[in-house]
């Protein structure tokens, strides 16, 4: 743990205007290859947490530093957002829509190409390149919208609830291709879900938050060994963190209500 | 298979409905009333007769209502970008588009001639002062309408005002833009004749088909007006298949409205 940590909330607050706390307090650090789901009450404040991050909306108190400078208010370069819709433009191919971010940021038309085909491969779609959005399917536009964000190379990823729209066969698929990547490219993930199975199944950390104010309520370390696979799934050790957490979660919800 | 057949054949029927009709209550006229309503044959027989007069009309009109329609394309296109800065602009110039759009044509007929003299450049300003408001209305909502989530995409990854411009809000907008064209594609051929009516020019052959309208309404030459009308209804086709025609170029290929049903 000598490494700088690269994302690092310390006493950060967030409140819009003058209304309420949206977020109290939250004090978090990730090392780089972290993966760390988010996961709590609506209205706890987890795609805000993940907003900041990104530099999409400032922090109100507190300090908050990605990779090594502050978030506020210029989002970091080497970072990428996975949004709940796949957010693909309707009147691009699948191959312009991943070349989008690169295009962007102003990379040259052919290594745009090079890293669309490369990250297309990586998504399994590289027969769907010619395509447009509304011939996908869901779980097919979400991988183009993963694609998108990897072609950044990004540190960091941020995925705001990108599975949930899905039928759990597709998102189990997604989870484990998601890991699969990951072997490959070294981000840090935060990773914000209503899924416990799926926060359990993808993370290093599982953080639960509770509402009013937002703040992180407890934190469980996963210790399942990656690569996971399947088989992680059936593991007993996999249902215990998966009760530990949906209780935890269970008794900040009952607080909330 | 079978039902595009249907699709072809069953207007037909209508049309050849319609045709039967109109001879029937034609021969239930009196003699000395059967001049109301000009059968079919003596409609083409006029169209047949005028046709060098006809088609120079034809040809004034199509000027006019190209002219104007390609103004309110071009000058709404302008207007659109800049309403579409902000609600602040949009609440400072709407008042007194709607003010355009309510004044009636009529009256501001003979203030154009005033103006800008009877003849081409007043028939083109009506059919812009008709066609406009649609298009401009469509337009800015088309721009301010982006999708949310897409905005901040391009903001999170600094895109410049121009690249969130051209590669996001005007694509975007496209299905709002053919929306208005549409309807501005009915009215320009409408707008170019009401103006040629009103506002058209008697000297040598400038007149377009309002104008010839006027001048066998007087000559009581009724199935040359039914003839006229028919021209009308025409050019409208070809304004309204030419915009659909556009329409399908460019969003056939990804936007739901072309989505196929049995798909």
């Amino acid at each position: 743990m000598s490494a700088p940590p690269i994302v690092e909330f310390r006493a950060v607050e967030k409140r819009f205007g003058n209304g309420p706390l949206v977020l109290g307090g939250v004090t978090l650090s990730a090392q780089p290859r972290d993966f760390v789901s988010l996961i709590g009450p609506s209205g706890c404040g987890k795609s805000t947490l993940l907003r900041l991050i990104a530099g999409l909306s400032p922090v109100s108190g507190g300090t908050l530093t990605v990779d090594g400078r502050p978030a506020d208010p210029a989002p970091a370069a080497d970072l990428a957002f996975v949004f709940q819709e796949p957010t693909l433009l309707p009147w691009l191919t699948v191959a312009k829509n991943v070349e989008l971010a690169q295009q962007l940021h102003g990379v040259a038309a052919v290594q745009r190409t090079e890293t669309r085909r490369r990250v297309l491969d990586l998504v399994q779609l590289t027969e769907k390149a010619g395509a447009y959005p509304r011939q996908l399917s869901g779980g097919q536009k979400m991988r183009v919208s993963l694609a998108r964000a990897f072609s950044l190379s990004p540190k960091i990823l941020l995925l705001d609830e990108p599975f949930g729209a899905l039928d759990e066969m597709t998102r189990e698929h997604l989870n484990e291709e998601l890991l699969a990547i990951r072997e490959r490219q070294a981000w840090t993930a935060f990773f914000v879900t209503h899924s416990v199975a799926e926060a359990v199944f993808l993370s290093h950390r599982v953080l639960v938050m509770a509402a009013n104010p937002g703040r992180i309520h407890t934190e469980v370390p996963v210790d399942l060994p990656y690569p996971r696979t399947m088989e992680t799934r059936l593991s007993p050790r996999f249902h215990d963190l998966v009760g530990q957490v949906s209780r935890i979660l269970r008794s900040v919800e009952t607080v909330a209500a | 298979m079978q039902r595009r057949v249907l699709k072809l054949l069953l207007p037909l029927v209508t049309g050849v409905l319609v045709i039967a009709a109109w001879y029937v209550r034609r021969a239930t006229l009196s003699d000395d009333t059967q001049f109301l309503l000009p059968s079919p044959g003596q409609v083409l027989a006029a169209l047949r007769d005028n046709r060098e007069i006809l088609t120079r009309a034809a040809w004034n009109t199509t000027q006019g209502a190209l002219i104007g329609f390609g103004l309110a394309v071009v000058v709404s296109i302008a207007a659109g970008l800049v309403l579409s800065l902000s609600e602040w602009v949009r609440a400072t110039l709407y008042p007194y588009l709607m003010i355009l759009q309510m004044t009636p044509i009529i009256v501001i007929a003979p203030i154009l001639v005033l103006w800008a003299g009877a003849g081409l450049k007043s028939v083109s300003i009506i059919t812009f002062l008709i066609s406009f408001f649609p298009l401009v209305v469509n337009t800015t909502q088309g721009l301010i309408s982006t999708d949310r989530n897409l905005v901040e995409l391009f903001r999170m990854h600094r895109a410049r005002p121009w690249q969130e411009l051209f590669l996001l809000r005007v694509p975007a907008a496209l299905p709002y833009f053919f929306t208005g064209l549409r309807i501005a594609a009915v009215l320009a051929p409408i707008g170019a004749i009401t103006g040629d009516f009103t506002a058209g020019s008697s000297a040598g052959d400038g007149g377009g088909l309002g104008f010839q309208a006027l001048i066998y309404s007087n000559q009581a030459k009724y199935p040359a007006l039914f003839a006229t009308a028919g021209i009308g209804c025409v050019l409208g086709f070809i304004f309204t298949a030419a915009v659909l025609g556009l329409s399908w170029l460019a969003l056939h290929q990804w936007h739901d409205s072309y989505e196929r049903a049995d798909k």
